[in-house]
């Protein structure tokens, strides 16, 4: 008889009922905040350089979500981001395409057609991004529009209210529901909002829940709130996806979002995911930036690299 | 007298409004005249330069919209202000170059009236070198100057104040941010005047102050893309070739030295007019009726 993949899962049992799960989630050790934070700021003081910094550039411009997510988004500007994130430096043919766009759903179609043959992936945050306050048949029918549009992930928001009032089964059923709706066309990256988590202890646990539910990406932020991907809870994650491969054999990619804006920020995440997740998520398929202006700085810097004469904004597009 | 402990002061470089060490973390020894030792000040690095520039662009876009009236205003509080610390200023300035208090008394009166001076200008420059020009169209056409963007100043090796004074007021008095380099081997009145800006409401960013080797720091302000022109009053023949051929990449404004044999003599609009760019607009009068002009 063939296994499937969830019977083979030794997790299962933990999502049989609401108080399997809660004792599960909360049964995780507690985080060490010193601990982590100290880690966190102990590896980005690593000296990247040269050859290596060259290495790391490039791969971080093929790591890059190029997103926009305003509601001043037109067709016209989505385009333009397509365009760049098929080509990054039009003055360099030998920079690397940024791995993904990032709209919402209803320029999913608009991205796709500007990004078309070039492998650059299309990206929709659905579910009432940001604040995910809407009905479940409302998310599902967001989540519908996207992936009909062409999407090929869904950035979609965990319920906030209801994880910290402690209803761990509602958040899971809803991201189970759509992981369906998302069926195999689509990876699902599912976005915790982590400055609204208040704690690392709920970090830790929304990372496993989300990856119980079958999350393809657990993601830091929607880069909506004052605090968003840190150092301290992407090493946190990163642990969580490390411990769940270890455990399931299933591997999660991890996706710090917002407030990344310099070559140096993204090189000291990269570190932190060699160091604790290892090599094996060193590839846009298991890690990405959520960012916008990060990609600016990578095409400056490595104009330096390239040239020995710092760069300036008038050499990158403005958007 | 009590036995008080010597209090040292700290130099710092000036950078985005704030008083950064040097990023590389070296000092370096600076003397008086006679080999004294008097202070370290921090010995920038190419890292430094950089940030000062990303700052100095920051600032650009507040200060070159700002109203001449208002860059007026805020060039004559920096007056007000050096005069309240005249005494300072004069002790290093006859320090730095081997003056007599007398002597140096005059260099730093000389350097609180060309502020005055160049305060005055804000607001007149335009009326000078802009103008309507008369053109064969129904239209006016107005050319206004601009200013250029983010400057690096090397300032004079010899005058490390007065001359300092004269080469930075008239950048940053046409709305330019600029990156100054401090006199090699005096540095420590401009470390100074950086205080002095900081407390006379000139916005974090538009003066920018840099000491250490000056061939270091200048080459890579003189490459840098995103620097619009370079004064290398600070710099020696063979320096001044190398930069000026590092600033033709990005066809770079360059302000060649010039030959200043006494910085207190009045300088002319020269080094105003250096760093402005012409902006020229043409505006439709309107319709011209049958009965001609409409205006």
């Amino acid at each position: 008889m063939p296994t499937t993949a969830s019977a083979a899962h030794p997790l299962t049992d933990v999502t049989a009922s609401d108080s399997t799960l809660r004792r599960f989630l909360h049964g995780l050790p507690g985080v060490d905040a010193v601990g982590l934070e100290a880690r966190a700021a102990s590896l980005g003081t690593r000296s990247i350089k040269t050859t290596a910094k060259a290495y790391a550039i490039d791969l971080a411009i093929s790591m890059v979500d190029l997103t926009t997510l305003e509601g001043a988004d037109t067709p016209g500007k989505v385009r333009a981001l397509g365009a760049k994130a098929v080509r990054p430096d039009p003055t360099d043919r030998t920079t690397p395409a940024t791995a993904a766009v990032c709209v919402y759903p209803d320029m999913v179609a608009v991205a796709k057609e500007a990004v078309a043959g070039s492998g650059v992936k299309v990206a929709s945050v659905a579910t009432a991004f940001p604040a995910g306050r809407a009905a479940l048949p409302v998310k599902l029918a967001d989540v519908r529009d996207a992936v009909a549009a062409g999407a090929d992930e869904v950035d979609m928001v965990i319920d906030r209210g209801a994880f910290l009032a402690g209803h761990y089964m509602k958040v899971y059923d809803e991201i189970v529901a759509v992981r369906e709706v998302c069926g195999t066309d689509a990876r699902l990256k599912v976005i915790f909002e982590t400055g609204e988590l208040s704690t690392y202890d709920n970090i830790r646990r929304a990372s496993w829940l989300g990856m119980l539910a079958g999350a393809d990406f657990i993601k830091t932020s929607t880069g909506k709130v004052a605090v968003n991907a840190t150092p301290a809870n992407t090493l946190l994650m990163l642990e969580a996806v490390r411990d769940f491969r270890a455990q399931t054999g299933v591997q999660v990619g991890v996706k710090p979002a917002g407030g990344i804006r310099t070559s140096k920020d993204a090189i000291k995440f990269l570190v932190l995911v060699n160091e604790t997740a290892g090599e094996d998520w060193l590839d846009n398929h298991w890690f990405r930036f959520g960012a916008s202006s990060l990609l600016n700085d990578l095409l400056m810097q490595r104009q330096k690299l390239a040239t020995g004469r710092y760069s300036g904004p008038d050499y990158v597009t403005v958007d | 007298m009590s036995d008080r402990l010597n209090v040292l002061k700290t130099y710092k470089l000036y950078v985005g409004g704030k008083f950064p060490r040097s990023e590389s973390g070296r000092v370096y020894e600076v003397t008086d005249a006679k080999g004294k030792w008097l202070a370290n000040a921090p010995q920038s690095s190419r890292k430094d330069a950089r940030d000062a520039v990303v700052a100095a662009r920051k600032a650009f876009g507040g200060w070159a919209g700002a109203t001449a009236y208002n860059r007026g205003q805020v060039l004559y509080r920096v007056a007000e202000m050096l005069e309240g610390r005249r005494a300072q200023f004069v002790h290093e300035v006859a320090d730095a170059e081997g003056l007599s208090k007398s002597k140096a008394a005059e260099q730093v009166d000389a350097a609180v009236d060309r502020w005055v001076w160049y305060a005055g200008w804000t607001d007149k420059i335009a009326q000078v070198v802009g103008g309507g020009n008369p053109v064969a169209g129904p239209y006016f056409n107005l050319s206004s100057p601009e200013p250029t963007g983010v400057v690096a100043v090397l300032a004079p090796q010899e005058s490390s104040f007065l001359g300092l004074v004269s080469v930075l007021a008239p950048v940053i008095a046409t709305g330019n941010t600029a990156v100054v380099v401090a006199s090699e081997k005096a540095p420590l009145p401009a470390l100074s005047l950086a205080e002095v800006l900081a407390t006379s409401d000139v916005p974090g960013g538009v003066v920018n102050v840099l000491s250490g080797r000056t061939a270091e720091i200048a080459a890579p302000l003189a490459s840098h893309q995103d620097v619009n022109a370079i004064d290398l009053a600070g710099a020696d023949e063979v320096l001044a070739k190398e930069l000026e051929i590092a600033a033709a990449d990005n066809l770079k404004r360059v302000l060649r030295p010039q030959p200043v044999d006494d910085w207190t003599a009045t300088p002319g609009i020269d080094r105003l007019t250096a760093f402005l760019e012409t902006k020229t607009v043409w505006h439709p009068t309107g319709s011209l009726g049958a009965g001609g002009s409409s205006y």
